[in-house]
């Protein structure tokens, strides 16, 4: 155990703990400013906003001396004995003195800033900057221009902290940006005929400690104040980086990545970022509807659990009681698909409703929409070809509840041999002419054809499909529940490896959708409103693969391999 | 012992430089060269070659005047390998062109010493990192190399021996900061000259992040006259360390001196270190130009500061020019600025040179360089203020290595020009600006700035 010395304060750090000056101090609840540093990226020391006075203690005396020069804090290593002081007043000079000369050349278009509001200038500027501009002001200069089809550069207001090469350079591995001419003359470019694109562009954004970098699908689009986070979970594909939404009255404006070691670092790619445009498109399925006698009824969700018994049970009940619990007299054979898109919480709940009227009911997995191949990076990002955030978990459970996991095509196959006489099928998969980001179709040749045809197997059976997006099964159901986006819904995923994060909601699901966790927990008779923590307790107690599961899931999740041999 | 008539200090530097193709291997090897050499590798173990350099305190003549032998030694120990030497010939310091003359001039002196060089730190490959705009300089050493792999100095097995050694020349990127060392090795990589923090420093993860030794062109020189004449030779010339400073390793050993400016007869001379700047001007220059005073003198290359007339006393060694405020000996080009110069012209000079030069990686530099460049505009377009004195200054202490606040030192280099101009020419400034500025002198609020001065 090492201690180091943090304006008089001391620290204990571990011995195999490799922090710098930086780091150590924010233990100690002390910020030191920074620019180019950042723990995901290589350390340069350029921009000198961190320097701090270092010296070391001795073990013996106690005696400390302190070394003349100041000092990078992102650039010095903390060891046992090391002192910092990031308080004295010549290292208030020296922060005072890199504000100004970054401010020498600055446009300070903050009011037509998209980084108003959540700039390190602005902020280190104001507790850290002179009161007084004392450099020749020079007219306002903010030239623009384009860097790619994602990110556009504000170049008079770029401080060089040379994150955004960096993060090209080691991080996405293509190395598009750079820097060119010399001195104060310096930009941030592109070499002709070679733009920023790849799959991560879109981190160079949240890297850019001031608005020198655009998001060009969020400029303009949100002063940043207006809007809330909310801490959540990507469902692009199953890497599951945690992500923040950041929304203003239930509209999402931007999804950032949101830090977390054992899943994404600091990054998301592309696809994520921007993949969520279809949660707010006017196509989505807003009504459940029932079919009476071949004609399309609007259901109200006050009638959803009359109508649904009767679906499922084929025994007919009044609307003004509760149908009766466990009631299948006529023995109907069930099935339900459990979508890869659904939370462990919501699939355990559906799971435990349908098995209420048939205890053999088949349970299957849903479809697994897959796009291209694994895409790695080279600091290990990954992008999975597998295009749904819950196929582990969904599994999981399938293994804990029927010993197997019966998939989407053997489920077909079943289907077509002896048909069911009730299937609940749930979807929320993302448009089939959905595109990753980059303008790209992804729709499999499978998912184009669920758009049109119904699969053969299916067509005798009373269908009740959950969905956001019409298709050829949603058309052929009997009863159409109209579902929400991940964003809307609370629960847990289990990404690829094993890691089970818990989210809440972020917004609100557009009228007349109902929540596929508050359903369920309406049809399970449960009292109050859906509360996913206690559906994971249940699920955590009853199933010894979800066993890590119970108690507070920490931000950056579980991982339920944890103490299991496996 | 000290030269009572400088001008008749015999060169050794310079020894061969006026003779009829003094560049050629024939004439070289004519007058002795290559013969240490041989013996080196006959019959001196590297380590003991590493030792007889490091008891001949020699001092990198590149600019910071870093002890050569010492700096070898932190190459570490029983490393695999490879390890690199560059021999920094980048030179680009204003007023300096000794390596130039070296190696336009005699080649193969600068070869012989880095062949040594390379054998006492186990370098099997070494670059010559030169300047761009030397032509001759590329052509000379190129054809120079070209006449030792014929010779069998260079390649497998030098001269029969064991060591082995592949010399490459790369033609430098065209700047300033190509010349420091960890820039030089960037460049050398292939990428932008911008230098490298340390630690870790070159020696030991450098070049290729292979430990590497980066000496002057000079300093290699002279570790070929160590060779030829011993250690007492070498420490028979310049000054003794300091006997109240245990850390000054002394100045020995002979230099090759920049004189140029206002002087009768500008050159590269050779003498002993700690001769004094008016013996220079005076005994190899021929005085002042057209017999006029001088009014101040850089003592090593601009980045080092400036004398006033009254300072030229200061003694042309590692510790002289410290003692008048200056950065350090530099280079030891000395640049001569008669009583006719306006020492706001000088500045403003020298302010657009480091705004030209900053690599732009380090906010204080980057910044610190233009905005004094742009003050010393305005102040020359006749809108000073006594204001921006005060504010020069500060830039000027705020900015380099010394302070803490920058990568590399061309900022120190940029600073020191500025700090002792003001400070030693304050009321000359103070004069200029009250002249051109008569009714705003004593403003102080923040002026509008003059169009963009460009610098490319
Ligand atoms: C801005 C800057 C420019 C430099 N340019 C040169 C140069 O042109 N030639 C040179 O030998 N050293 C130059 N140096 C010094 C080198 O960094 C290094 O100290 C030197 O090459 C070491 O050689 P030496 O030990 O033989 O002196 C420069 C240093 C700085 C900070
Ligand atoms: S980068 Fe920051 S300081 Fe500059 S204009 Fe934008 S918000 Fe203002
Ligand atoms: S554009 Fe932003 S991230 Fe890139 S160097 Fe400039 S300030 Fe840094
Ligand atoms: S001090 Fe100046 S030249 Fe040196 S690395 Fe920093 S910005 Fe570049
Ligand atoms: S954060 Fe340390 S120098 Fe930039």
């Amino acid at each position: 155990m090492a201690i180091v010395l943090i304006d008089g304060q001391e620290i204990e750090i571990g011995d195999d703990e490799r922090l710098n000056g930086i780091q150590v101090a924010a233990r100690a609840g002390v910020e030191v400013p920074h620019y180019c540093w950042h723990p995901g990226l290589s350390v340069v020391a350029s921009c000198r906003m961190c320097l701090v006075e270092t010296g070391k203690r001795d073990a013996d005396s106690g005696e400390i001396s302190m070394l003349p020069k100041l000092v990078p804090g992102c650039q010095t290593p903390a060891r046992d004995g090391t002192v910092f002081v990031t308080d004295s007043e010549k290292v208030r000079q020296a922060r005072a003195m890199v504000e100004e000369d970054l401010l020498i050349r600055h446009p300070v278009d903050c009011p037509i800033c998209d980084k108003a509001g959540e700039c390190h200038l602005q902020d280190y500027h104001f507790e850290h900057g002179r009161p007084e501009r004392r450099a020749d002001i020079k007219p306002f200069h903010s030239r623009r221009r384009e860097l790619g089809e994602t990110v556009t550069l504000f170049v008079d207001r770029c401080v060089m902290c040379t994150r955004c090469v960096r993060f090209t350079r080691e991080v996405s591995g293509d190395a598009e940006l750079m820097v060119v001419h010399r001195g104060a003359h310096e930009e941030i470019d592109v070499f002709p005929g070679f733009p920023l694109e790849n799959k991560l562009s879109g981190n160079v954004v949240d890297l850019c400690p001031v608005g020198a970098l655009g998001d060009l699908d969020f400029l303009y689009s949100q002063r940043v104040w207006f809007m809330k986070q909310h801490a959540s979970v990507c469902a692009g594909c199953s890497t599951g980086c945690s992500i923040q939404v950041e929304e203003n009255q239930d509209r999402i404006h931007r999804l950032k990545p949101r830090e977390n070691p054992h899943v994404n670092q600091w990054w998301m790619c592309d696809e994520g970022r921007y993949g969520w445009k279809y949660v707010h498109d006017n196509a989505r399925c807003l009504a459940p509807q029932q079919k009476t006698e071949g004609a399309w009824q609007p259901l109200d969700w006050s009638d959803a659990p009359a109508v649904l018994h009767a679906a499922l049970s084929g025994e007919n009940c009044s609307p003004e009681n509760s149908p009766p619990k466990n009631s299948n007299p006529k023995k109907r054979r069930l099935a339900a698909v459990l979508s890869p898109f659904l939370t462990v919480e919501e699939a355990y709940l559906l799971a435990t409703y349908i098995r209420q009227y048939d205890e053999n009911a088949v349970l299957a997995l849903g479809r697994i929409p897959q796009a291209g191949a694994d895409e790695s990076f080279p600091n290990g990002f990954t992008i999975r070809a597998e295009k749904c955030p819950n196929r582990r978990g969904v599994e999981m459970l399938l293994s804990a509840l029927t010993g197997d996991v019966l998939s989407w095509e053997s489920f077909l196959e079943q289907a077509a041999e002896t048909p069911f006489d009730a299937v609940w099928i749930t979807g929320g998969y993302p448009p089939v002419n959905g595109n990753d980001g980059a303008g790209e179709d992804v729709a499999s040749e499978e998912e184009k054809s669920l758009a049109t045809e119904l699969p053969a197997g299916l067509a005798s059976s009373t269908l009740i499909v959950q969905d956001l997006f019409d298709s050829a099964l949603w058309r052929q159901a009997d009863i159409q529940l109209p579902s929400a986006a991940f964003v809307e819904r609370s629960g847990s995923f289990v990404n690829a490896g094993n890691r089970l994060q818990s989210f809440e909601w972020a917004i609100r699901p557009p009228a007349g959708v109902m929540t596929e966790g508050q359903l369920y927990w309406r049809l399970l008779d449960r009292d109050g409103l859906y509360n996913a923590r206690r559906v994971l307790e249940d699920v955590a107690r009853e199933h010894i693969a979800f066993a890590a599961a119970s108690g507070e899931i920490p931000a950056t999740g579980r991982d339920l391999l944890l103490n299991q041999l496996v | 012992m000290r030269w009572n008539l400088l001008s008749e200090f015999e060169p050794i530097l310079l020894a061969n430089i006026h003779r009829e193709h003094s560049h050629t291997l024939r004439v070289y090897e004519e007058q002795g060269g290559y013969r240490s050499l041989k013996r080196v590798l006959a019959d001196q173990p590297r380590e003991a070659f590493r030792d007889l350099i490091k008891g001949s305190a020699l001092r990198g003549r590149g600019g910071a005047g870093f002890p050569c032998g010492l700096k070898w030694t932190f190459l570490p120990e029983n490393h695999p390998g490879p390890v690199y030497f560059c021999l920094n010939a980048d030179e680009s310091e204003p007023g300096t062109f000794n390596n130039r003359i070296l190696m336009e001039e005699d080649p193969h002196q600068v070869l012989e010493g880095l062949i040594l060089s390379c054998y006492a730190t186990k370098a099997a490959t070494a670059y010559i990192y030169l300047r761009y705009e030397y032509p001759l300089a590329y052509k000379h050493l190129q054809s120079a190399i070209d006449e030792l792999y014929a010779a069998g100095y260079l390649g497998d097995g030098v001269c029969g021996s064991e060591f082995s050694l592949n010399i490459y020349l790369h033609r430098g990127a065209a700047a300033y900061i190509c010349g420091e060392e960890t820039g030089l090795i960037e460049s050398l990589e292939g990428r932008r000259a911008w230098p490298r923090i340390k630690p870790p420093f070159p020696a030991v993860e450098g070049a290729f992040r292979k430990p590497t030794v980066v000496n002057n062109v000079e300093t290699a020189a002279c570790v070929k006259q160590i060779a030829d004449r011993g250690v007492d030779w070498f420490r028979s010339l310049g000054t003794p360390p300091d006997p109240n400073n245990p850390r000054d390793p002394g100045s020995f050993g002979p230099k090759l001196y920049c004189l140029s400016g206002h002087v009768e007869k500008p050159g590269c001379y050779e003498a002993p270190l700690g001769i004094t700047v008016s013996e220079l001007i005076n005994d190899f220059g021929g005085g002042v130009w057209k017999g006029r005073k001088a009014k101040a003198a850089v003592p090593g290359g601009i980045s080092m500061g400036l004398l006033t007339a009254d300072e030229l006393d200061c003694k042309l060694d590692f510790s002289g020019p410290g003692k008048y405020g200056c950065l350090g000996l530099g280079t030891a080009a000395v640049v001569v600025l008669d009583e006719t110069v306006s020492i706001v012209d000088f500045l403003h000079n020298t302010c657009r040179f480091f705004a030209h030069e900053s690599c732009g990686q380090c906010t204080p530099c980057r910044e610190g360089t233009s905005w004094s460049l742009k003050m010393l505009d305005r102040i020359r377009a006749g809108q000073g203020r006594l204001l921006d004195l005060d504010l020069l200054l500060e830039i000027g202490d705020f900015i380099g290595i010394m302070p803490g606040t920058t990568i590399c030192g061309l900022a120190d280099g940029a600073a020191w020009p500025i700090k002792n101009a003001i400070r030693k020419f304050r009321d000359e400034f103070e004069e200029y600006i009250k002249r051109t500025n008569p009714t705003g002198y004593m403003e102080t609020s923040p002026p509008l700035a003059l169009e963009l001065h460009s610098i490319h």
